[in-house]
């Protein structure tokens, strides 16, 4: 009993020491999406102005295992991502779907026609409401939705390849069955 | 020096003015009433972006859409807890400055009670037997005694 009360207080400094360390190594610009195992929240977005890709709306999403990536021209990250998403699009065809978040369409266009377009549709979200909808914080943000249309999985921040190998493909290829 | 200290006191008082909200002229609501409502609601929900700033705070443009969004649903007729609510689906309950009482945030709400508790206990604890020490002194043997006397008479 006494020897107990000797040890208590050590296990709870030690106790809080270990939460406090995992809390300090987490990153805390990373939040966890509300919207995790959801059904993608309704938005219908017209086309970018002057692109080839219909707009995108919720009723697309479905069907097949697809990854809806949320971009602008004016985010750096996202010219980093894009030979990633483009790989996934065109070496593992996964269907890669566009938000276009506050972007100049003329920009856009730009953009992709640089750097080459993997996009099967591209909505474009001027006012940013769709990013409310999905709950975006910041660009680029990247969701796979399973055949149900469910949101099953949320990237924020860029798509790096070992983001691909180690997460993104294996989860794709389970949703596949 | 007084005018410089005048001066200073002006600057600081504008700049915490400046600092009170983000919300431009052009965002509010016609009523006043459901402004209020506004802007307390705008207090209670993190801007995502800067994460230690209201909305109400935040300059960011996330913050302005997010502002405007708690304003519509407002002009719908939503309630304070429905427009929270809205925007927690989407956010997730990190949005909200006050986090929620629930199962997972218990010992975020009652934690430092529950240390202040135990240090407490340990507190009282000590003390007691603090005391119990002080009362089982043991009296002094007669040699003690005798040589206490001694030093006394000495002195």
């Amino acid at each position: 009993m006494r020897r107990l009360l000797f040890v208590l207080p050590v296990l709870l400094v030690l106790a809080i020491g270990v939460g406090l360390g995992v809390g300090l190594g987490r990153d805390s610009q990373e939040l966890p999406s509300a919207l995790i195992d959801q059904p993608v929240p309704p938005f219908d977005l017209p086309p970018v102005a002057g692109m080839a890709q219909p707009g995108l709306a919720s009723g697309d999403l479905g069907g097949d295992v697809k990854l809806v990536n949320v971009f602008a021209s004016w985010c750096a990250p996202c010219r980093v991502e894009h030979p990633v998403l483009t790989r996934l699009a065109e070496v593992h065809g996964v269907p890669l779907y566009g938000v276009n978040y506050k972007d100049k369409p003329e920009a856009a266009t730009t953009f992709l026609d640089e750097l080459g377009n993997p996009y099967t549709r591209i909505g474009a979200d001027e006012d940013g409401r769709a990013g409310i909808e999905l709950g975006v914080y910041g660009v680029p943000e990247t969701f796979i939705v399973d055949r149900d249309g469910r949101i099953r999985y949320r990237h924020p921040g860029p798509v790096m390849p070992q983001d691909v190998d180690g997460v993104l493909l294996p989860l794709i290829q389970e949703l596949r069955g | 020096m007084k005018a410089v200290v005048l001066a200073l006191v002006l600057s600081l008082a504008a700049g915490i003015g400046n600092a009170v909200a983000a919300t431009s002229p052009d965002e509010m609501l016609e009523d006043p009433a459901l402004e209020q409502r506004a802007r307390e609601l705008g207090k209670e929900l993190r801007c995502v972006v800067c994460q230690n700033q209201s909305i109400d705070d935040s300059d960011a443009p996330l913050a302005r859409d997010l502002r405007q969004v708690v304003r519509e649903r407002l002009l719908a007729g939503d309630d304070n807890d429905q427009v929270l609510t809205y925007v927690t689906a989407r956010y997730g309950d990190f949005v909200l400055l006050r986090p929620p009482m629930r199962g997972t945030t218990w010992l975020l709400w009652y934690g430092p009670f529950v240390l202040v508790l135990l240090g407490g206990l340990g507190a009282a604890f000590w003390v007691r037997r603090q005391r119990r020490v002080a009362r089982v002194v043991e009296p002094l043997s007669s040699g003690e005694q005798a040589e206490l006397d001694r030093l006394l008479r000495d002195r």
